[in-house]
């Protein structure tokens, strides 16, 4: 579904990432864990489309096509999603009409019909029963006066509504209570399917406890240094980054 | 009074005197010595320059290089059909059709009045009820250093008259649609209203500004609105004339004890527009809202021109006015509030936003605030911003469309404002119009 060759990108003057390889199949989960600073965020943003950052080298491939000449619009009716790690307050801008205007765009683009405010009503009340979220969030503006933890479930609410066939998780985790977070972890899991693949980005492993990876890499410097399976997660848990901070260093 | 032309100050004072005897016949002579003084501080003023301090980002030269034709009743009336556009939907109104500054009952409705109140046009105000207007008419605006209202007062010869007695709610709004319908040689008309709410009386107004032409247009507007004891009046004000358009309007209120005005302001026309808003609190307990909305582009220039003057103390005023800038257009926000010595236990508040969306386009906000009282709480804040790009970029990682997330950001933000209108089934035609000028060729959303 996803393939990364040999990603570089720069954000001003910096680069940041230094060759990303990566491929990711329909129904698997991977986790991308680093320290702070390795360029875990630059990657979603990259994936996602945002112009701050620069590619300098390499392809990034939906399902063959190299996407990273499509706006981020086209990204995101194509199927890739993001959970932004600050998702953005828009004031004055309703949450449902926001959502209605996406959903519209993505089933437009799809060559489906365009829901009806009435239709999408409907549509997001059986959501609503797989995502735990309140009608108060959906009337209020977008993310205005959000909670930390109200906005990340605002974010896991959009990837049920959306349907995304990717979707990027970016310190999704980050700030949460063990509450807020088995929420969202939750969510994760009601929406994991044969036909969806999730890069979960992510400092802790905490998170990975309630959604299981099939595949860890650990993100040093623009790099990805090291790959395994679930138990990486916990192996780095115990040792800290400086372990393969060091091990990456040394064999470099 | 065929080919009266006014541009230059000779020629307005000249034209002045050949007005006077057209209109001698009228029996409006009781006006007339209100006229002469107006003329006459109108010739020792002249037109202000920039020099001016209170003109100082407004130049006026575009109105006085314009050879200006003073209107005459038009023969040819244009089709009700050609109206209904500004017709506001889901909204029972009493209408007064104004074709290039005339009341034309043809294509009004004034259906029948409450006892006592009175609506109808200016020229047949000033023959039928001088008894009312005396009292009123040219009390309150202040012409010592004002050019533009002292030629309105000068040649006033219509415009609408609003007079609800005391205990008496309007059943429905006034809006007063001014039409000009020029489409060769430029225009000029002197609207001139008077709202007049006794106390503990309701009453809503709209006033409506629009083009069915091309032509240029000069409107001089100057409105004098009284509010009774314990009344409650809500004013709105549309500008959305074509882009050659003037209009320079002066809306000074008279605030008595317990009244609460609310003032309304769409601006989306014209090419030189100055709105100047000049409320009196002069009565213990008022409270005033001013709301304003103001959008520009191409080389429009809107100069928006507060001055609240808290006189009694006890009052409440509220300025909120935001600006979207586009193209070469310019857009000024003078807020002056004064608080007079007794003025003691005023709270005013003054907020000023405007969003630039192009690199030429720009924005003078200057507050003042000039206080003589020592208990008062006053505050005011301007910004200046462009677009949020990380509320783009989120809105486009959602799948919506880069023009679209502008527009719904634009009228977010223009909704900040329109939401204060209480006025319904206006606030929801309002947003229509913002809506459609978002859209409209003119504004770059590239």
């Amino acid at each position: 579904m996803l393939e990364i060759r040999n990603l570089h990108a720069r954000v001003d003057d910096r680069e940041i990432l230094k060759g990303i390889n990566l491929v990711v199949n329909p129904g698997e989960v991977h986790s991308i864990m680093g320290p702070n600073g390795s360029g875990k965020s630059t990657l979603a943003q990259v994936l996602a489309g945002r112009e701050t950052y620069v590619v300098t080298e390499g392809e990034v491939l939906l399902d063959g096509d190299n996407i990273l000449e499509i706006e981020p619009e086209e990204r995101a009716c194509r199927g890739i999603f993001m959970a932004f790690q600050y998702p953005v307050e828009i004031p004055g801008v309703a949450n449902t009409y926001f959502l209605r205007m996406a959903l519209n765009s993505i089933r437009k683009y799809n060559g489906l019909k365009e829901l009806k405010p009435v239709e999408f009503v409907k549509y997001v009340k059986e959501k609503m029963k797989i995502i735990r979220t309140s009608d108060d969030l959906l009337k209020r503006s977008v993310n205005e006066g959000f909670s930390g933890g109200e906005k990340k479930r605002n974010e896991i609410f959009q990837m049920a509504l959306l349907e995304p066939k990717l979707c990027v998780l970016d310190e999704t985790d980050s700030g949460l209570d063990i509450d807020a977070l088995k929420l969202v972890a939750d969510g994760v899991n009601a929406m994991r399917s044969p036909e969806r693949a999730f890069i979960i980005i992510t400092h802790y492993q905490r998170l990975l406890n309630y959604v299981v990876p099939d595949f860890v890499h650990v993100l040093v410097d623009g790099k990805l240094v090291k790959s395994g399976g679930k138990e990486l997660a916990l192996e780095l848990e115990e040792k800290g980054y400086s372990w393969v901070e060091n091990s990456s260093q040394s064999a470099a | 009074m065929e080919n009266l032309v006014l541009k230059d100050v000779e020629s307005y004072i000249d034209g002045f005197a050949r007005f006077e005897r057209s209109v001698a016949g009228n029996g409006w002579s009781w006006l007339s010595p209100l006229r002469k003084e107006a003329i006459s501080k109108f010739k020792e003023l002249g037109f202000p320059t920039t020099r001016h301090e209170e003109w100082k980002f407004t130049n006026v030269a575009p109105i006085t290089k314009t050879s200006f034709r003073l209107t005459e009743r038009a023969t040819a009336l244009p089709a009700g059909e050609e109206l209904e556009k500004f017709t506001i939907p889901e909204l029972d109104v009493f209408k007064l059709v104004f074709i290039d500054g005339h009341f034309t009952p043809e294509l009004s409705s004034i259906k029948e009045l409450p006892e006592g109140v009175k609506i109808k046009s200016l020229r047949d105000a000033l023959s039928q009820e001088r008894e009312l207007l005396e009292p009123h008419l040219s009390r309150y605006v202040d012409l010592s250093d004002d050019a533009f209202s002292s030629l309105n007062t000068a040649f006033m010869q219509d415009g609408v008259f609003v007079y609800v007695p005391e205990n008496t709610v309007l059943p429905e709004p006034v809006h007063v649609l001014y039409v000009s319908t020029g489409t060769t040689s430029p225009t000029i008309t002197h609207p001139r209203n008077l709202i007049v709410a006794g106390k503990s009386s309701e009453a809503t107004v709209i006033e409506d500004y629009v083009s069915l032409g091309e032509g240029v247009n000069f409107s001089n507007v100057v409105t004098e609105l009284v509010a009774g004891e314990n009344s409650h009046i809500n004013h709105y004000k549309i500008e959305r004339e074509n882009r050659k358009a003037f209009n320079v309007s002066t809306l000074r209120i008279e605030q008595l004890r317990n009244s609460s005005v609310s003032t309304h302001a769409v601006l989306i026309g014209g090419a030189l527009v100055r709105n100047n808003i000049h409320p009196v609190l002069d009565g213990e307990g008022g409270s005033c809202l001013i709301n304003g909305l103001f959008m520009a582009t191409g080389s429009q220039h809107m100069d928006n021109h507060m001055l609240v003057e808290h006189v009694s103390p006890h009052c409440d005023s509220r300025q909120f006015y935001y600006g979207i800038l586009d193209g070469r257009s310019k857009g000024i926000f003078s807020g002056r509030i004064v608080v007079h010595k007794d003025a003691q236990k005023t709270d005013a508040k003054q907020t000023n936003r405007n969003l630039l969306l192009s690199e030429e386009a720009s924005i003078d906000t200057k507050p003042q605030l000039e206080i003589h009282a020592d208990d008062v709480k006053c505050t005011h804040g301007a910004t200046i911003g462009q677009m949020d790009e990380s509320a783009l970029f989120y809105m486009r990682s959602r799948a919506i469309p880069l023009d679209k997330a502008k527009a719904i950001l634009l009228l977010a933000f223009a909704g900040e404002s329109l939401k204060r209108i209480d006025l319904e089934p206006l606030r929801v035609y309002l947003e229509g119009v913002v809506a459609e000028w978002f859209s409209s060729e003119h504004l770059n959303l590239g």
